[in-house]
């Protein structure tokens, strides 16, 4: 069964007033447990309120989205639940940071749960090293460090939670491409260690490649497709179509293939490309000795 | 539920009113304020209604937005309303039930009141509705520039509200988004006990400070690598003008306030 699904999905803002628009039209999506998703679009797409539906800070104007086949929406009281169970980090999340210490801001969300002492220490000190911050920060006061050692901070606030699914607007935004690269593999680990589902927004495809198993691409409010990446990088003219890129290195395969040199695949991920290129080459290589 | 504030909310338009030399349109303001509050009978407010209803219609607004910026206010309007019912005791008495004394004094102060605020609130609502923030204290700092005089800070106050007004959209943004991101974990805002709510405030409240500091740091930065350094001899891209139509609108305000003085002394 899909961890997170949604039907007929649609939401509108604004009704009644001249500045109503729908910002997600018709979204049927099934999610299943485990996966690591990659979700693009461009700005206004309606993939920020789309993502703000699983978790229920939105309430969807038509359309049902389903956590475990139940019905979020079927018990107004429960909605505090599945916040902690789909967790949402937003763009740029070094802005809500608030505590005196490091420790204290990851505890805000083990601490609403109502969850003891020594399990709220057990998460943190868990988080923390995932995502990379040492020990000897947490007394410290989290507006006293870095940029990046922040956005990491923000980011274990809601892994500390450990939802089922852990959903991260941008992680990656405004960061160099060190800070960038670290992130991505932090969660990474995360997710082998939790071997939950996570969601990642992001506009950089090269990252997208890196990480996700499935893809999901919205255009103009409504779900363009939502499938695995080989397919969806596969569907590069459609993708640029919408006004979106495919990685650099799909780009090179895709004229090499026209130019002659079919390696029958979809290639996405820089490590693979060099692996079948230095495959190639050394047949060829064995070819021409013999 | 943050959306819904419609203090100095501006609505673009091309009306007469909104074309007004805002400098005329403050002075005009004052002088409807004080038309309404001078005026000590029905028939005065009935003078100040009509010229209300002209300068409404005339901005071209629709009168739902007046209605919003008066909703608010109803039920403290309501409450005096009934104070003065129940306590004024003069004039014929209406209703009487052991304590409770209904006269017609009481009912007489209770509607004037009530439609002096009403018409006193829209009238003013009109001004900021037809008025961009930034003309309103560009006018401001024209009305004030005599206090310099007095080495009273004209502009620096003038550039602090428009700077004020400025950052109300951006902040109440900031304060959504911040309140999402503590509600996804786990934060009681609009839920949970009046205790667990007011230390729930902190969560958003100390990002909230943060922000705004670091917001007045970067502009600060931005507006001296612009060389701002005050008003002293700062000339302006939008550069007031009166014309006629102002003069006429004056006109026509000061004739409304004598004639709403003449119904008043005339019907005592």
């Amino acid at each position: 069964m899909a961890i997170l699904e949604t039907r007929q999905l649609t939401y509108t803002y604004s009704i009644g007033s001249p500045f109503e628009k729908t910002a997600v039209d018709h979204v049927d999506l099934k999610i299943e447990e485990g996966e690591m998703v990659g979700v693009m679009g461009h700005t206004g797409s309606g993939k920020s309120t789309l993502i703000q539906h699983f978790n229920g800070l939105l309430r969807p104007t038509s359309g049902t989205v389903l956590l475990d086949g139940k019905d979020i929406w079927a018990d107004k009281k429960s909605i505090r639940d599945v916040r902690f169970q789909v967790g949402l980090v937003f763009q740029y999340p070094e802005y809500q940071i608030f505590e005196e210490t490091v420790f204290k801001d990851i505890a805000f969300g083990p601490r609403n749960m109502g969850l003891d002492e020594q399990e709220i220490k057990r998460r943190v000190l868990e988080t923390a090293h995932d995502i990379g911050l040492k020990e000897e920060l947490l007394k410290r006061s989290p507006f006293e460090l870095s940029g990046g050692q922040k956005r990491r901070v923000a980011i274990a606030g809601v892994m500390a939670m450990e939802p089922k699914v852990l959903i991260l607007d941008e992680p990656t935004a405004g960061l160099d491409p060190a800070g960038r690269d670290k992130i991505i593999s932090h969660i990474k680990e995360y997710h082998k260690r939790m071997k939950n589902t996570i969601l990642i927004v992001s506009h950089s495809m090269e990252d997208i490649a890196g990480f996700a198993d499935k893809i999901l691409v919205m255009n103009k409010a409504k779900l363009f497709c939502y499938d695995d990446t080989e397919k969806v990088f596969g569907r590069a003219a459609e993708i640029s179509e919408i006004g979106l890129d495919v990685p650099q290195i799909t780009k090179v395969f895709m004229e090499l293939k026209r130019q002659g040199l079919d390696f029958g695949k979809e290639v996405y991920t820089v490590p693979y490309a060099r692996d079948l290129l230095l495959k190639h080459l050394r047949g060829k290589a064995g070819a021409e000795d013999c | 539920m943050l959306r819904d504030i419609t203090i100095g909310q501006y609505f673009p338009g091309n009306s007469l009113i909104h074309r007004l030399d805002p400098r005329f349109k403050i002075v005009i303001t004052l002088i409807y304020i004080l038309m309404l509050f001078t005026g000590s009978n029905i028939i005065c407010l009935a003078v100040g209604g009509v010229y209300t209803i002209a300068a409404l219609l005339l901005s071209r607004i629709p009168f739902k937005m007046f209605w919003k910026s008066v909703k608010p206010l109803l039920p403290f309007l309501l409450l005096t309303a009934v104070l003065n019912v129940l306590l004024v005791d003069s004039g014929d008495v209406y209703f009487k039930w052991k304590f409770i004394k209904i006269t017609a004094g009481g009912v007489n102060i209770s509607v004037f009141m009530i439609i002096r605020i009403v018409l006193l609130i829209m009238g003013s609502s009109l001004l900021t509705y037809t008025t961009s923030p930034i003309t309103l204290t560009d006018a401001i700092e024209r009305l004030l520039s005599p206090l310099k005089l007095l080495r009273f800070p004209v502009h620096e106050l003038a550039m602090m509200m428009s700077i004020a007004l400025r950052f109300v959209p951006t902040l109440i943004e900031e304060t959504d988004k911040i309140m999402s991101a503590q509600k996804a974990r786990g934060a009681e805002i609009d839920t949970g006990s009046f205790v667990t709510r007011a230390k729930n405030m902190i969560s958003i409240l100390v990002p909230l400070f943060i922000s705004s500091f670091r917001r007045a740091d970067e502009l600060a930065t931005a507006m001296e690598c612009r060389c701002y350094n005050g008003g002293e001899g700062r000339t302006r891209l939008r550069q007031l003008k009166a014309s006629a139509r102002d003069f006429i609108a004056l006109a026509v305000t000061l004739l409304f306030y004598a004639g709403a003085l003449t119904v008043g002394l005339l019907f005592k």
